[in-house]
């Protein structure tokens, strides 16, 4: 059985795309064939992300045209078994995707008895976030603890629920999981930033995972790495407990608390 | 800025409650306008020129919700209209109503 994930967030910017690499890879690495899907037609960023830049040769619009064919478009990861990219479009614009076009895409992948179809949505609420939700079974959340992401996560929650083709079938609701990125435990102890409760609270939807602001997650990118594959960072153990969780492992949330400091640090930090 | 929060006791004035108040009022007030027909924003703002009409209110003044039931849907208006003394600077009906008398009485004798 295939399962489709969707990664969104409404809001641009707060890791979408990290979070898609990392997931992929770490499904991959426990074994699963997966494949990882750039939805952001027009603004190509996956392939950075994945350090697979130099290699694109055919893109999503060309496989969904029938330009080309799905084992001509798909990249073969060179650090993981079982892990393929399909890479977005640079030149063409979101209205090359249709609904008839992605599902021929999708079929064909459960076809090549694919595990996991993981699927980055671009940011906003437009024809290409709708298109990247479409299939999924289930939804990664991505959110920071900032108002602005709150709300956005919660709107295109309402569309999850609303313009999914599990929606729009009757079916059994999309799976929704809350994955919160760039948490720094420190501010959140001084009041300055939104706790994992409140932002629970508000979404009200089961949490992940918490990826906490790391500065590897710019050295990975920098390096076209998933930040997953950097077992030393906190960030790359909290994306493999968030694997651990989707799998359907129980597992406590760690990096919620920051680093004890001294009595003169408190006072003067 | 850590001195002053170290002696900072009060959890309740910091910038994270602030910021969690104002999303729950927003996206409470977001979630029910989803899901509902389209013409709901329209309806509302035909109603409330209606009673514009007739009074002066806001556009605040106005709050639709709309809720479904077992077998029907419920559509929940509430107005709010301003108090007669909410108006500054204009005289009451009260005090109108003296003047008029005092006038009147003030005619008479002459």
């Amino acid at each position: 059985m295939t399962k489709t994930i969707v990664v969104t967030s409404g809001k641009g910017g707060v890791g979408k795309t990290t979070t898609s690499a990392s997931i992929a890879t770490g499904l991959a690495k426990r074994g699963f064939k997966t494949v990882v899907i750039d939805f952001d037609v027009g603004l190509r960023n996956l392939d950075l992300i994945m350090g697979c830049e130099r290699r694109v040769v055919y893109d999503l619009v060309n496989l969904v045209n029938q330009e080309a064919s799905l084992h001509q478009t798909l990249i073969k990861d060179k650090r993981i078994e079982n892990l393929y990219i399909l890479p977005a479009s640079q030149t063409r614009d979101k209205d090359a995707l249709t609904i008839e076009g992605i599902a021929r895409v999708m079929h064909k992948l459960r076809k090549s008895e694919f595990d996991y179809i993981i699927c980055d949505s671009p940011a906003g609420i437009e024809k290409g976030a709708k298109m990247a939700l479409y299939f999924a079974d289930e939804a990664i959340v991505t959110t920071n603890p900032e108002v602005s992401s709150v709300r956005d996560s919660d709107r295109i929650l309402g569309i999850l629920q609303s313009e999914s083709k599990r929606s729009k079938m009757n079916e059994e609701p999309v799976k929704e999981h809350l994955l919160i990125t760039r948490y720094n435990p420190s501010r959140v102890q001084d009041g300055q930033m939104l706790s994992v409760d409140d932002i629970v609270d508000l979404l009200a939807i089961p949490l992940l995972g918490i990826i906490p602001e790391s500065p590897s997650v710019l050295d990975c990118s920098n390096a076209g790495k998933p930040v997953i594959l950097d077992d030393e960072s906190a960030a790359g153990q909290a994306y493999s407990d968030a694997i651990d969780r989707l799998l359907g492992e129980s597992k406590p949330h760690r990096f919620m608390e920051a680093p004890k400091k001294g009595f003169l640090s408190r006072l003067f930090g | 800025m850590g001195f002053f929060r170290f002696f900072r006791s009060n959890k309740e004035d910091t910038s994270a409650k602030l910021a969690k108040d104002r999303l729950q009022v927003l996206i409470a007030h977001e979630r029910t306008g989803r899901g509902g027909p389209d013409y709901l924003p329209m309806l509302k703002q035909d109603i409330l020129d209606v009673i514009k009409k007739y009074v002066s209110v806001g556009d605040d003044a106005l709050s639709v919700q709309l809720e479904s039931q077992d077998d029907c849907d419920v559509l929940e208006l509430n107005i709010t209209l301003p108090e007669e003394s909410a108006q500054p600077n204009q005289p009451s009906e009260e005090a109108k109503r003296r003047a008029m008398e005092r006038r009147q009485a003030a005619s008479k004798v002459t």
